[in-house]
């Protein structure tokens, strides 16, 4: 062990310096400015932005109802589009002051919206879609903003991983083909079933979450039945093979550790914060379950959007610009700002993790484990393809889901799908706000998509079965495990 | 001479009595004497800690967990750094946010007067609006450490205030009272051991339910402009409300104050009940009517030993906040150390221990202002520990 005087002398300092934290800290606080070179993130640039919009006097400010904003938001990179509204100066820009705050869990986030503690937040596409409806806590949410696609992944324990490798000798080797099925997992849940004569314990974030969905759908595509949800059970552990218990994102590494949980899915960077610590494995993503599927959504209540039209208006735009600058690519097709933006969801007030743990998804790459780094550019996708347009074809897609697995617990018909849509999502917002940036020149009118709000029929899934959003109930039927109408 | 005695006096208010021997060296009063005493009450103290921090380094060297190595003293104090460097960046913000604001006010003023010279009054009195919500708009940072620790104080004395407020009334009701007293002892005998977490999500649902009875009620008749005004009117209030005391820390502050009212309520009872029979019987003598006898007699009695469980409560009170904040997303530091471990970066557990000596530091600083009070309002000259 060296000593160095530097050693030495380094507790000595702690000690003191915690004595002095709060009067440094406070005397650090709101001193003025001083003249370093080091400029506080985006504020000369977007100072221009407003300078140039003003001076030209062509555009004008929304005449926006409420000024001082506040959102919520889960640890979770695919926050980003409101991160970055705010980082880059797009919220100040519509002469809006929002301060973004972090949530404990989706309980607590769903409930300080509808409370109108927060005016708006980052949520789980399933949260609007279930709150109107009532599963749940009722209210009824509204999005005009979906914040990205993808984004996903599924984790297991690496003595689980060991297991499947031994089941499939395909997996056994530093670098699998993708994407890997739960087709191996499953002689491991028959024998945790047989062994301890209970079902095999996983873990997703939120009953109402795209997570519970997508390990859902992976595991019952290989034939394993991951519970069902009944008027009587509302923890969805019915028949189960699988046992799937809710946890929030940023405590799933953790869980996993101790022990509690096998596996789970879950949002970035919370997969690959477990493969950098060496305590999982990701086995999938959800790009490879569903090629881009709708993730989390911008969500307000419906009171609050009546009340604050013009604001909301301010909001999308701005979330819109961020979402686009998000994406914006290099001639040589690598992500322009990405790596910028890894920084600001690096602050601890943000996302907080390593700033590398964030990098590994973020910039296109994923890691499934220490010796399988695969590129994956469209992970993370905020404005490509249209991922920001709420488009009804998703809302119909998770209420498909909700009605197989017992959320939804009677047959409904496919018009009562179409008219939920049209109740939670709603595009002619977006359309709206778009409107006025291709007016401002910040978009240009092809990024708006000419759609009825049905993506065409796709068989983009891990299983190859066709969805189309107009036949929900046709496509409930298609399910080998799963309740039928 | 006289100085000297003054100020051995004021050391041991302030709860620092162990300085004495220091003062006595320096005015040359028996050397031989001090250098022993202040051996063993400062250099003893001191070698501890710096021990302590020698052994706290070489352990956390040596251990590794799956967040990284535990932080030693050295990690700690650049987390320090960390946190100041945020305060500076934030106050950076701060300045460019008004400097921006102020410039934007500028322009939205030029173009309002340059639509008023070409005859738009109307454009003019857009632009007029929009420069009056730009000028209420708020810097909207996230709240920096030291914000924190001041939400936590402001949030820990208004529960101690309100769980004071209650507790002495019934405290010397209970003191005076031994059929009241026995009626309410089994109710603090019970809930006295209850922990914050099973009080705060009670008192998490009555405040929304409070907030939300501020509510106006949706307006059937949208036409009527008095009534659409006056529902306006009250939503604005109901926000504004929200802004200034936000629900999150009225539930913190009330966990606060129903886990640390306890303590003063008993107290102050026994301290009422013990009064000597002969205040009792000079204010007999006196014809003193209730309330001059509560006021000039019972009272200052009563008064150490009512202050003695003012000091625990607000001990109770200052732990029990770390877990409200938690719970209620007061941003407060408990908030902080929740948001750290969320991050689980490499940096979540030096942080977390910056806020575990920060909480220690003022939870002391406040144990000492409490003790000076108490000794301000003791009569005799008993040293609290």
């Amino acid at each position: 062990m060296n000593i160095t005087l530097k050693n030495i002398l380094a507790p000595w300092a702690a000690t003191f310096a915690v004595c002095l934290t709060t009067f440094v800290v406070g005397c650090g606080g709101p001193a003025p400015a001083t003249t370093e070179t080091e400029e506080p993130a985006g504020s000369s640039a977007e100072a221009e932005a407003v300078a140039s919009w003003l001076d030209e006097g062509e555009t004008e400010l929304l005449d926006v109802e409420k000024t001082d904003l506040v959102f919520g938001f889960i640890k979770l990179t695919d926050c980003a589009p409101i991160v970055i509204a705010k980082e880059k100066g797009f919220f100040d820009d519509e002469g809006l002051s929002v301060t973004v705050e972090a949530q404990a869990n989706w309980k607590v986030l769903l409930d300080r919206v509808i409370s109108g503690e927060l005016d708006g937040a980052h949520m789980l596409s399933g949260q609007p879609i279930a709150a109107t409806i009532g599963f749940g806590t009722e209210a009824h949410i509204i999005t005009p903003y979906s914040l990205d696609y993808n984004g996903n992944g599924i984790t297991v324990d690496p003595e689980v991983w060991r297991k499947m490798q031994a089941n499939d000798p395909k997996l056994d080797t530093p670098t699998p083909p993708h994407p890997i099925t739960a087709d191996a997992l499953k002689p491991v849940v028959e024998e945790y079933k047989q062994a301890e004569g209970k079902a095999f314990p996983m873990g997703m974030v939120f009953p109402v979450s795209t997570h519970n969905y997508e390990i859902r759908y992976w595991l019952a595509a290989a034939g394993i039945n991951p519970g069902f949800y009944t008027d009587t059970d509302k923890a969805g552990f019915t028949d189960a093979d699988v046992q799937l218990s809710v946890t929030p994102p940023p405590q799933m590494p953790a869980t996993l550790e101790q022990g509690t949980i096998k596996g789970y899915c879950v949002g970035e960077p919370w997969n690959q914060n477990a493969v950098v610590r060496d305590i999982g494995v990701s086995v999938c993503t959800n790009y490879e379950i569903w090629k881009n599927n709708p993730e989390k959504v911008f969500g307000i209540t419906k009171k609050w959007a009546d009340e604050h039209p013009q604001t909301l208006l301010a909001v999308v735009k701005a979330l819109i610009k961020a979402g686009k600058w998000l994406d914006e690519k290099n001639p040589d097709g690598s992500f322009k700002n990405r790596e910028e933006a890894v920084k600001y969801l690096a602050m601890p007030n943000y996302v907080g993790a390593d700033e590398e743990v964030i990098a590994n998804s973020m910039t296109g790459t994923f890691l499934f484990q220490k010796s399988d780094r695969q590129p994956m550019p469209d992970f993370n996708v905020f404005y490509a393809y249209n991922a920001s347009y709420p488009f009804y074809s998703d809302c119909v897609w998770f209420l498909t889901q909700m009605r197989r697995w017992g959320q939804i617990g009677e047959t409904k018909s496919a018009e009562w799908y179409d008219e939920i849509a049209k109740k939670v999502y709603k595009p002619e917002l977006y359309k709206e706000a778009a409107n006025l940036l291709v007016a401002e020149g910040f978009i240009s009118a092809d990024e708006i998509p000419d759609t009825d709000g049905y993506k065409p029929p796709t068989t983009d899934f891990i299983d190859g079965n066709k969805y189309d959003g107009r036949d929900p109930i046709g496509y409930i039927n298609s399910f080998e495990i799963g309740n039928k109408d | 001479m006289k100085f000297k005695y003054k100020l051995i006096k004021a050391l041991h208010i302030c709860g620092i009595g162990v300085f004495e021997p220091v003062v006595h060296l320096v005015t040359g009063e028996e050397p031989a004497k001090q250098i022993p005493r202040i051996g063993k009450f400062i250099v003893v103290p001191i070698v501890g800690v710096v021990a302590f921090m020698f052994a706290w380094h070489f352990a956390a060297a040596g251990l590794k967990t799956s967040y990284g190595d535990f932080p030693g003293p050295s990690q700690v104090w650049a987390a320090v750094g960390d946190l100041r460097e945020e305060a500076r960046v934030d106050a950076e913000k701060r300045v460019a946010f008004a400097e921006k604001k102020a410039k934007n006010l500028e322009k939205m003023q030029a173009a309002a007067d340059k639509a008023a010279a070409a005859g738009d009054d109307e454009k003019a009195e857009r632009w007029m609006s929009k420069a009056e919500s730009e000028a209420g708009r708020r810097y909207s940072g996230s709240p920096t450490y030291w914000d924190q620790i001041i939400t936590s104080l402001k949030t820990v004395f208004t529960g101690f205030l309100l769980a004071s407020a209650i507790a002495i009334p019934l405290g010397v009701i209970c003191g005076l009272s031994p059929i009241f007293n026995g009626m309410l002892l089994p109710y603090i005998q019970v809930f006295k051991p209850v922990s914050p977490l099973a009080w705060l999500p009670i008192v998490f649902i009555l405040v929304n339910t409070a907030y939300a009875t501020m509510e106006p009620a949706p307006l059937a008749d949208k036409t009527d402009e008095t009534a659409v005004a006056a529902y306006e009117e009250a939503l604005e209030f109901k926000s504004g409300f929200e802004g200034w005391i936000p629900p999150a820390f009225v539930s913190s502050a009330i966990t606060v104050a129903l886990c640390s009212l306890w303590p003063t309520l008993t107290n102050t009872a026994l301290g009422v009940a013990s009064i000597e029979k002969d205040h009792i019987n000079v204010a007999r003598v006196l014809k003193l009517g209730t309330f001059e006898r509560i006021f000039k007699i019972i009272i200052p009695s009563s008064l150490p030993l009512m202050f003695a469980g003012l000091r625990i409560s607000l001990g109770v009170g200052w732990m029990v906040l770390v877990a409200a904040d938690m719970l209620s997303q007061n941003p407060g530091l408990g908030k902080f150390v929740w948001d750290m471990f969320q991050n689980g970066s490499s940096q979540t557990m030096s942080m977390i221990m910056v806020a575990v000596f920060t909480i220690g530091f003022i939870g002391l600083l406040l144990d000492r202002i409490m003790i000076v009070l108490q000794k301000l309002v003791s009569f005799d000259t008993a040293v609290a520990a």
